[in-house]
Formats: structure tokens, sequence, C-alpha cells
């Protein structure tokens, strides 16, 4: 009952925020705007990764290959060929989750820290490659200025299809995560033993959720492209998907929208804090550590356990008595 | 394939070479990074900057002393011990309050620290590339079938065996090797019978990031040195250890070999595309034996 209640509240809060982000770009200057959209991109590749990591406790070192291989896919089309703008936009996050069920064929067979750092290691070839092709990729310069269709051209434009785009995810991924498949995989998670015993093949039921969750990380890297315009091989690097990590930590591993909430601390500091020094990196090096020390399960999770700890704390008693 | 050098005997035994000193450095980077794996179990993500401060370290230390011989060797010296130090601070002052947590923490711990250390030495030393003189015995390069090869580069090929040799007396004949790698197989068991484990980590994690700062020092006359270093260091690092097998010392030489010959051979064959031929070197040993060439001490 008292989840039901938590979950009719943030339905609406969700629901608010969502309206309020619709009417933003009406009273917003245009730099928040481009902003907002950032946050959203970063958003969405947050979420993607918390499927594996927060609902699987599986060790997904190198999320962000699979966001450079569909912002580098998109992009590629996009700047490359003259096909449809729909078709690059739909290649991208198709390439991503192929992307992802290679590199997962080999990862599954593996446990936890190995399994991460062969990821880290399968990524990196292609972020090597994507470095080198300076043919076809650009190199380390990356493709700037890729030709976008009209109606996401503007700031404005892009920020709707973004918002759309990532509400969409977000419902489906919500959907996927409240739905048996989903159940199962936190019980994967929880209890890896005692689920195969039942019968759930374990490793195909992981190897379908890196599937999934390189698909939005796809998504992540197109709306990257339509956002920025360009791709560079930083977008593979595996820094990046180690700051990605630090903003699911930092919202919330094991809360649903924990990630966004990350997501958007990160990139809001990032930005204002660089805007006043270069050492950005030493900023979140220290933030990571005061998290790590202090709490570790993420703010919304802390949040959670607040409103938990006094509900559960009088069950537990109220059973012993 | 334009840029390459025509295939001669000369051209195929200077490649052997220069990867062979290659896979030196990798090798002492790398063990170092194993032997921390094997005993803490955490993938030191910072073992890159210590790498970098390692190099850093050493142009300042040779810069102390004059630039000449005597300064070189005093950096070969100093530059580990002062890379040691720090990473003896931050396991007794941060690190070791977190063992009881899970890898994921320790891992993101760890990156934090690479983060931090990477922006602290760009404030230290500024982003300006660096160059260090190999002391006058070591200056020039011998005939090898009438190629020059680096006197440099060969006494790495003497410096990496030799390191070999002592981490593999030292974890097999000392008292100290002998309960690291007891630790590494049974930390309860370590710990039950009397054993502050915590020190035995500390010892690891120092002597790991010791060998970092020791092949920064030893590759700092062959490159610039330069911000940036950490990063590709610690990829080629990781690499290494996933196809040596985890933790293990001879897996690492094994894997630093591959990956240094590979390197080398790329260079010659396909030089723009060179850093591509280790990786696949890598794919292809993971595609064959997952769990990397020797056994993995986990």
């Amino acid at each position: 009952m008292f989840s039901e209640m938590i979950r009719q509240k943030s339905f609406g809060v969700s629901a608010a925020i969502f309206v309020v982000l619709l009417i933003a770009p009406s009273f917003l200057p245009r730099y928040y705007i481009y902003f907002l959209a950032v946050i959203f991109v970063t958003a969405l590749l947050a979420m993607s990764l918390n499927l594996c990591v927060g609902h699987g406790m599986l060790f997904q070192f190198h999320h962000g290959v699979f966001y450079g291989v569909g912002a580098y896919t998109a992009g590629l089309l996009l700047a490359k060929t003259s096909l449809p703008w729909w078709i690059a936009f739909i290649a991208g996050p198709l390439a991503a989750a192929f992307a992802g069920l290679l590199i997962g064929i080999f990862c599954i067979r593996l446990n936890r820290l190995y399994f991460g750092m062969l990821q880290i290691s399968l990524g990196s070839l292609i972020w090597a490659v994507a470095f080198r092709w300076y043919a076809l990729t650009g190199g380390d310069d990356g493709i700037h200025g890729i030709p976008m269709p009209d109606f996401i051209s503007s700031t404005t434009g892009s920020y709707y299809f973004v918002l759309i785009v990532l509400g969409i995810c977000l419902v489906l991924m919500y959907l996927i995560l409240k739905s048996p498949f989903g159940s199962t995989l936190q019980a994967t998670r929880d209890n890896p033993e005692r689920c195969a015993a039942v019968g759930i093949n374990v490793r195909r039921h992981q190897l379908k959720t890196i599937v999934i969750a390189t698909f939005f990380g796809g998504v992540a890297g197109v709306l990257f492209v339509v956002v920025e315009g360009s791709i560079f091989p930083d977008l593979l690097f595996w820094v990046l998907s180690l700051e990605i990590m630090i903003m699911c930590l930092l919202g919330g591993w094991f809360t649903f929208a924990g990630p966004i909430l990350g997501a958007a601390i990160i990139v809001s500091l990032r930005t204002f804090i660089g805007t006043y020094t270069e050492y950005w990196t030493l900023i979140l090096g220290v933030i990571l550590i005061l998290l790590i020390f202090f709490i570790p399960e993420g703010i919304m999770g802390y949040n959670y356990r607040q409103l938990f700890r006094s509900r559960t704390q009088y069950a537990t008693e109220s059973q012993t008595e | 394939m334009e840029g390459g050098q025509a295939i001669t005997l000369a051209a195929l035994s200077i490649t052997l070479l220069v990867g062979l000193s290659r896979a030196m450095i990798l090798f002492i980077v790398t063990s170092g990074l194993s032997f921390v794996l094997g005993v803490l179990r955490v993938p030191n993500v910072a073992h890159g900057s210590l790498y970098m401060i390692g190099a850093f370290a050493a142009h300042s230390i040779a810069t102390l002393f004059g630039g000449g011989s005597t300064g070189f060797w005093l950096a070969m010296i100093f530059a580990p011990l002062v890379v040691a130090l720090i990473s003896l601070v931050a396991e007794r002052l941060l690190f070791c309050h977190l063992y009881q947590r899970e890898h994921l923490m320790l891992l993101l711990f760890t990156f934090a620290l690479m983060l931090i250390l990477g922006d602290l030495t760009k404030i230290v030393w500024g982003a300006d590339y660096r160059s260090i003189m190999a002391p006058t015995m070591l200056q020039g390069s011998i005939s090898i079938f009438g190629s020059p090869f680096p006197k440099y580069n060969l006494f790495l090929l003497v410096i990496g065996p030799l390191v070999a040799i002592g981490l593999w007396l030292f974890s097999t004949k000392t008292k100290m090797g002998k309960i690291a790698r007891a630790a590494a197989v049974d930390m309860e068991m370590v710990g039950a019978i009397g054993i502050n484990v915590s020190w035995v980590f500390a010892f690891a994690f120092v002597l790991g990031c010791l060998l970092a700062g020791l092949g920064g020092a030893l590759v700092s006359p062959t490159i610039s040195v330069t911000i940036g270093m950490d990063h590709n260091i610690i990829i080629e690092a990781f690499l290494i250890v996933t196809i040596g097998g985890l933790g293990n010392m001879w897996g690492a030489m094994v894997g630093s070999l591959i990956f240094g010959i590979t390197q080398s051979f790329g260079v010659l064959l396909w030089p723009q595309f060179a850093i591509v031929f280790p990786y696949l070197a890598v794919v292809i040993v993971l595609t064959l034996k997952p769990t990397g060439m020797l056994k993995s001490v986990w």
C-alpha cells in the first residue's frame, strides 16, 4: 500500500516535470534549452547503463562504446550518404544493439570483474578503429557540422525531439523493468544460483538485458548527434563510460529515476564549474570519493531508505512482538 | 602500405627488438597492476596516472641534479619511491577503509583517484611536453645487421627480465611474498592465522604502484612526457592482464610480449592502423581462451 502511494506520488511528480519541460522553451533563454537537451541525452545514457548495472548487477564497464557506436552510425549515415534521416536514426540504435550483442556474447561467459575488463578491452578495439580510420571517421578530429533535417535543426526543435524520445524511452524502460522480464532480471541480480535452479537461463537473460541496454545507449548516441551535430572519438573512450557510472551511483543504483538525477547534477556541475576552473576532473574525483564514503546508495536511494526506515522498523518490531 | 620500410632481415630483427623493449616497459607497468589485481582484486584505474607521475617525477629529479648521468640514475631510483609514497598516503588515508565494500566501489574509488591525480599532475607540472636525456653510456645506437638500434632499448631489454626475476624471487622465496600470494588465494584464512591483512593489502598496493612509477621513469627517455599518457597505458595494461590471466605475473609477461611485438610489427606492416594490431591479437586470444593465456589466481 505504501509503495503504491509512492508510485502514485512519483507518477504525479514526473507528469508535472514533463509538463514544465514541455513549456520550458517559451520562457527559457536559448542557451538553457540547449543545456537541458544535453542533460536529457546524458540522462538517457545513464538510464540505459543502469539497466545493466543497477538492475542486473552486470559490470558494464564500457557502456560509452555503444553510445558512440549509435552516434557514429547515425552521424556517418547523415554526413556521408544521402539516405533519409529516419534510416540513420533507426540504424544508430540497431548498430549499437548489434555491437552490444557481439561484445556481450564474448563477455557473458565470464564473471563480474572479468566481464568488465573484457568489455573494456573489446570496446577499446572499437575506439581504436574510430580513432585511426581517418578516411571514414575523421580520426581524432571527428566530424562536425553534420546536416540535420529541418524540423530538428533549430535548438527548440532538437529540444522537443530529444525530450519526446527521452519520454518514450523512459516509459519503455519502466515497462520493461515492471514486466516479468525485469523481475527476472532483478532476481538474477539478487540470487543467480537460485534463478538457475528454477530453470532460468541466467546468462541468456543477461545477454538480452545487455542488448536492450545497448539499444537505448544507441538511442542516446543518436540524440547526441541531434543536439551537438558532431561526432568524435571521445564518445567511445572508456573515461566517459566511468563517468556515466558515477552518474548512476550519484543518483542511486537501485532506484528507477536515480540516474536521471545523477546525470542532471553531473552535467550541471561540469558546465558551471567548468566556466570557473579548468580542473573539473579534480572536483569530480573529490565528489566521487565523498559519494563512496558517505552516500554509496546515491541521493535517491538515500531518500528512499530514510522514507522506508520508519515503516520497516515498525513492521519488524511488530513482527517480533 | 606507403611509409612502411622494406621488409628485410635487418628490418625484421630491429622490429622484433623494438617490440621486445616496448614489451619490457609494458611488463614492468602491468606486473604492478596484476599484482594489485591478484591480492586486492581491484583493477586499479589510477595505475596509469601513477605511471605518468613516475615519468614527470623522473624528469624533475633528473633536472634537479643537472640533467646528467647522475641525475638520470637518481631519477630512476627516486621517482618510483615518490610514486610509492603517494600511493601509500592514498591507501592509508582513504582506500583502506573501503576493503569491506563491493568491488564496484573499489573500482570507482581508483577512478576517483585517477581523476584527482591527473589534474594534480597538470597543476604541479603543467601541460608542456618534457623529455629526459638518457645517460651518456646509453646514448646512441649499436648496429644490428647493419641497422641502428638504440642502446637505451637494449638497456630496457636487460632491465625487464631483471624485474621479472626479482618479482618472482620475491613472491616465491620471501615470507612477505608468500603472505601476499596466500592473501590472493584466501584472504580470510590469512587473517585467521594472525596476519594483519590490511597491511598486506597496503604493501601489495604500494608495491604495485611502485612498479607503475618505475615503468614511467624508465619510459621517460624514449617518449615525450606529457599529460594524457596515463589514459593510453592503462587501457594497454588492462588488455595485457586480461589476455595474460588476471593476477598472474608470468601472464603479464606473456601478454606484454604479445602486445609489444604485435604493436611494432603493426608499425612495420601498416603504420596507420598499427594501434589496431595489438587489439586484434587480444580479441583472438580471448576468443580462443576467454580467461587468458595462463591461469588466473581468481
